[in-house]
């Protein structure tokens, strides 16, 4: 396929859609910042917004374990994302902590991947998004733990002990259900359609990456890429599923611009926050 | 004035919130207890999982202790790395979880070795000791547990994963 066609951003129509995002005039290729903290808030907004995604599912899980496992996942990514976004606001000095940033920043300032703020579907699409983030998960971590970013290395150590647990749950899942009924075979494949496209904002590499390899932080896509197509293809075997093409790949949510379903998210996330500021439970 | 070593041993009085048969010291969590010239304590931490839900209450037992006997002023600090593995967990403190019910850890994997769909060892039941035991999920009532199932005494039971 020819990479026009395979590669396309989203549109700032997408943001304004979404409720509880303020529209941006003339968005495209906003200022970034400081690109420490933009690395960081991209880490830790991807684990806000899964976490609480996953956290969608408490007490509506299909059986009681599975329930548990979900809040248990849930818990560990919220976790990790308030020590990334501690660490960003620390690296930024304006004196927001990881509470101001995860609940008064606005749909156009997060910028987590498209993939995460997906809607939670069925079981089988939770599973499926989960095992395409976990499989990324655990390469990204053992890249930064062995970087030379003493606290984003702290941070990864431990968080990719987490997210090997994950993963592993995750890959189970999605052979269990692939290699299932009939019904829950044809649910993931369809789940594994839908999603795909969302996975290759995960390989894309910008100038943020570019600068923050001077701090020592050495995100390299392309040295992931093979080892995160090694994880996928062999479950995907495993599970009888069907790797989709490389087509109409999506990415903005880097540079803020996100589809619809993040803005009804964060509404949820942070009307507590915002309509009681300060308060404290 | 609290000694270097009194301080040490309040600290090892304050049960773990969620695991209460053992320590927050036997968990493996306090990584320092220094008492200063003047008496203030500061007590070094690091948590089980990143989203630990009881790290604030063990944060106030911890310096409620210390205030009880007699500490002026207490400092808590936590720190990331080296990550908390259940490796830190020594005998005394993984029989008495046994014979609470809860299923001691096994040795903690290699870091970065990442094995999918890997072989269980089963889990001896802590009840009755019998290795036909089933996992029933990785994930159980708190991060730190999974929960299994004994075929021979049909008792469910928690295991402290491996970590
Ligand atoms: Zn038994």
């Amino acid at each position: 396929m020819s990479a026009a066609h395979g590669d396309e951003e989203l549109g700032i129509a997408a943001g304004e859609a979404s409720a509880g995002t303020r529209p941006v005039a003339g968005a495209r290729g906003p200022d970034l910042g400081d690109p420490l903290v933009e690395c960081l808030l991209r880490l830790g907004d991807d684990r806000l917004i899964l976490g609480h995604r996953l956290s969608e599912w408490c007490g509506h899980g299909p059986i009681l374990e599975e329930d548990i496992a979900l809040s248990n996942l849930a818990l560990d990514l919220i976790g990790q994302a308030a020590s990334l976004l501690r660490l960003a606001g620390e690296v930024e000095g304006r004196g927001r902590d990881e509470d101001a940033l995860a609940y008064f920043r606005d749909g156009v300032q997060f910028r987590n991947c498209l993939l995460v703020e997906q809607p939670n579907g069925d079981f089988g699409v939770t599973m499926v998004r989960q095992f395409l983030f976990d499989a990324h998960s655990v390469l990204v971590w053992e890249a930064l733990a062995a970087g030379g970013h003493p606290g984003l290395a702290a941070v990864a150590g431990k968080a990719l002990k987490e997210d090997k647990y994950h993963l592993r749950h995750s890959s189970e899942w999605v052979v269990r259900l692939g290699d299932g009924t009939a019904e829950s075979h044809a649910r993931v494949q369809r789940a594994l359609d839908d999603l795909w496209r969302f996975t290759g904002e995960l390989f894309r590499r910008d100038a943020v990456d570019e600068a923050v390899a001077a701090h020592g932080i050495a995100l390299d896509a392309a040295a992931i890429r093979p080892r995160w197509d090694a994880i996928v293809d062999d479950v995907l075997a495993r599970a009888t599923l069907v790797r989709p093409a490389d087509a109409g790949m999506r990415h903005g949510g880097r540079t803020g611009r996100h589809t619809e379903h993040l803005g009804h998210l964060l509404a949820t996330m942070q009307i507590v926050a915002r309509s009681h500021p300060g308060a404290a439970w | 004035m609290l000694t270097q070593d009194d301080a040490l041993r309040i600290v090892g009085t304050v049960p773990d919130p969620e695991v209460p048969v053992i320590s927050v010291v036997e968990l493996g969590i306090v990584r320092d207890v220094t008492v200063a010239p003047d008496g203030g304590v500061a007590v070094t931490i690091t948590p089980t999982y990143s989203g630990c839900p009881a790290m604030r209450e063990i944060e106030r037992d911890i310096t409620a202790a210390l205030t009880a006997a007699g500490a002026p002023r207490v400092e808590l600090r936590t720190v990331l790395a080296p990550a908390w593995t259940t490796d830190w967990i020594g005998p005394e403190a993984r029989e008495k979880l046994r014979r609470y019910g809860i299923a001691p850890p096994g040795k903690a994997e290699p870091a970065g070795l990442i094995t999918l769909m890997r072989a269980r060892t089963p889990v001896p039941c802590p009840w009755c000791g019998s290795r036909d035991t089933e996992l029933r999920s990785e994930f159980g009532s708190t991060a730190c547990k999974a929960i299994h199932v004994c075929r021979s005494c049909r008792q469910p039971f928690d295991e402290f994963k491996a970590f």
